[in-house]
């Protein structure tokens, strides 16, 4: 007789391996407990009251039993409540007898599954409405709330609400089917569902703020405004019943601005409204040079016009980029660079 | 203890399963209808009838019994409180599997197969993970008309497998093999409301022998 050796390959625990200890609900419940516990030996250590010891005073309370000189404040003694000290991570997914208790659990990404199986679910459902509808023939449309200021969840928002990792694949599987939903006649039956995984976006309509007229004591009226270009500040006053005076700095505009590129850029705003001769301009500008500043000052003329036009011209105005800030700005010069882009010169040997 | 688990063993048919189906609902529910006699496997054709106008037909006969020598297996394994993951790969009845698993109480997955599923579960999802302890196979093909995955390593890991067979299928590697028409919804259907009706029907008859020992 000779003994047949049979091993049994035992799946060793390799611990290590194991990846991040999953907590148990019942293990959360018992440190929420002993926190509470806690909290109240601390009050009645400090001399406080029990019931009303808030965060802050744990805080303090433990600064001041426990003085600590560790520069990283992450490692100084601190009490907190279990929910912010113990990440929210998957607690174990099966019972004591072994069976797991979502019925997904063996495909590996139960939370995302068991969303695309109720999501198709309201899909049928919806489908199954409208053939009933039709069967019955009555009209298949409804109104659909076309707002564009909703937004379907990112992919990692949806990571954080399934808690579990997604691929893109996966992510632009499910956002298909939500569109597909929305898309049919009688989608709008599961609004509520579907608003779970919508956002809205605050709508950013800039509305054009036109300032109202001022006037003046010799009941001329009148307007402000200032504008930028490159380094150049300009501040201007637009006054209404003019000539088409312009004084730049104390200096009247042909001595100040020489060359007529310049000249021009004052005009443009005026020549685009057909007001060349309406108005008077007094400006006042800084810094920059000669084609800045007559930049700024356009910039901020134009501004200023928008309180003496109509809503209709201001928008021809905007369109026309009279009232856009010019964001162009001195590139810097890079170390191994002559300049900001020129290279210096290549040399062979 | 022991009686509870060894009596029903004793038993050919303890859940009686013969009257959840017969001929004529096979018949109706178009489970004999297989694939052209192109797609058909080699050792599928021991359960052909015969051939139609180039449709294979497969033979109710034999098909009766392999089910309920399956349904027989199953209501013994959901009797003894066993895993029971329903597998298909097909995309048509993926709602339909999942919905039946869930009213059963037991698992599902219609879903793309991770290669390490159950070969390499415990790093999968963590040690001390229980496995399926049966697998039950709706359609045993792939998106790409192959033999899904999940035969081989059922295999491999000694966990019996049940399973619908259709013309073009490899019967081999599965334990309990139904030959059966497995695209169309009627079908389906039909396999859907058994599995679950006899796994209800295990798990009562489990209560109430449990209660009944309790009391004596």
């Amino acid at each position: 007789l000779r003994l047949i050796y049979t091993t049994t390959v035992v799946q060793r625990r390799n611990v290590a391996a194991a990846g991040p200890e999953k907590y148990t609900e019942a293990f959360i419940k018992k440190q929420i407990e002993e926190f509470n516990l806690g909290k109240r030996h601390l009050a009645n250590m400090m001399g406080e009251d029990p019931e009303t010891f808030t965060q802050e005073d744990i805080d303090k309370a433990i600064a001041y039993l426990f003085p600590s000189g560790l520069f990283d404040e992450r490692a100084r003694p601190m009490m907190k409540h279990p929910t912010e000290i113990f990440p929210e991570k998957r607690q174990i997914q099966w019972g004591e007898d072994g069976r797991p208790f979502h019925f997904l659990f063996y495909t590996g990404k139960q939370s995302y599954y068991s969303l695309m199986h109720e999501t198709y679910g309201m899909l049928l459902n919806v489908q199954e409405y409208q053939d009933q509808m039709s069967a019955q023939d009555l009209p298949p449309e409804k109104e659909k709330k076309n707002l564009p200021g909703s937004r379907w969840l990112t992919k990692m928002e949806l990571e954080e609400m399934l808690l579990e990792k997604l691929s893109d694949h996966d992510y632009s599987r499910f956002i298909q089917l939500l569109q597909k939903m929305v898309a049919l006649p009688y989608g709008s039956n599961e609004e509520k569902y579907m608003q779970k995984f919508s956002k809205e976006i605050a709508t950013q309509l800039q509305k054009v703020v036109i300032d109202p007229l001022q006037y003046d004591e010799r009941g001329v009226a009148f307007s402000t405004a200032e504008g930028q270009r490159k380094t150049a500040r300009a501040t201007v006053v637009v006054y209404d019943n003019g000539s088409g005076k312009i004084t730049v700095n104390g200096v009247d505009a042909l001595h100040y601005f020489p060359v007529l590129q310049d000249r021009e850029q004052l005009m443009f705003p005026f020549q685009f409204l057909d007001r060349i001769e309406k108005h008077d301009m007094i400006c006042t500008v800084s810094g920059g040079g000669r084609s800045s500043q007559a930049g700024a000052i356009r910039l901020a003329s134009a501004k200023a016009l928008k309180s003496f036009v109509t809503e209709k011209e201001v928008e021809f105005m905007r369109q026309a980029g009279l009232l856009t800030v010019d964001p162009r700005l001195r590139e810097r010069k890079k170390p191994g660079q002559e300049g900001a882009r020129r290279k210096f010169t290549w040399k062979k040997r | 203890e022991d009686r509870l688990i060894s009596e029903p063993l004793g038993h050919p048919d303890y859940f009686n399963v013969k009257e959840l189906f017969s001929l004529k609902d096979l018949f109706d529910a178009r489970v004999h209808l297989g694939h052209k006699k192109g797609c058909r496997h080699r050792f599928m054709e021991p359960y052909i009838f015969g051939c139609r106008l180039g449709q294979d037909i497969i033979d109710l006969e034999q098909t009766m019994q392999h089910l309920q020598l399956a349904l027989n297996f199953t209501a013994h394994v959901a009797y003894r409180k066993g895993i029971i993951l329903f597998v298909s790969r097909n995309r048509q009845f993926c709602h339909l599997i999942e919905s039946t698993a869930r009213a059963c109480g037991e698992y599902a997955h219609t879903r793309y197969w991770q290669g390490g599923l159950l070969t390499n579960a415990h790093v999968q999802f963590g040690p001390g993970v229980r496995l399926p302890d049966l697998l039950v196979f709706l359609s045993s093909l792939n998106n790409v008309f192959e033999p899904h995955v999940a035969i081989r390593d059922a295999a491999k890991m000694n966990i019996p497998t049940v399973g619908v067979v259709d013309t073009n299928c490899n019967p081999c590697l599965i334990s309990y093999p139904v030959p059966g028409n497995d695209d169309s919804p009627a079908a389906m259907e039909l396999y859907c409301k058994l599995f679950r009706m006899t796994i209800i029907r295990a798990k009562d008859k489990r209560r109430q022998r449990e209660v009944f020992e309790e009391l004596q």
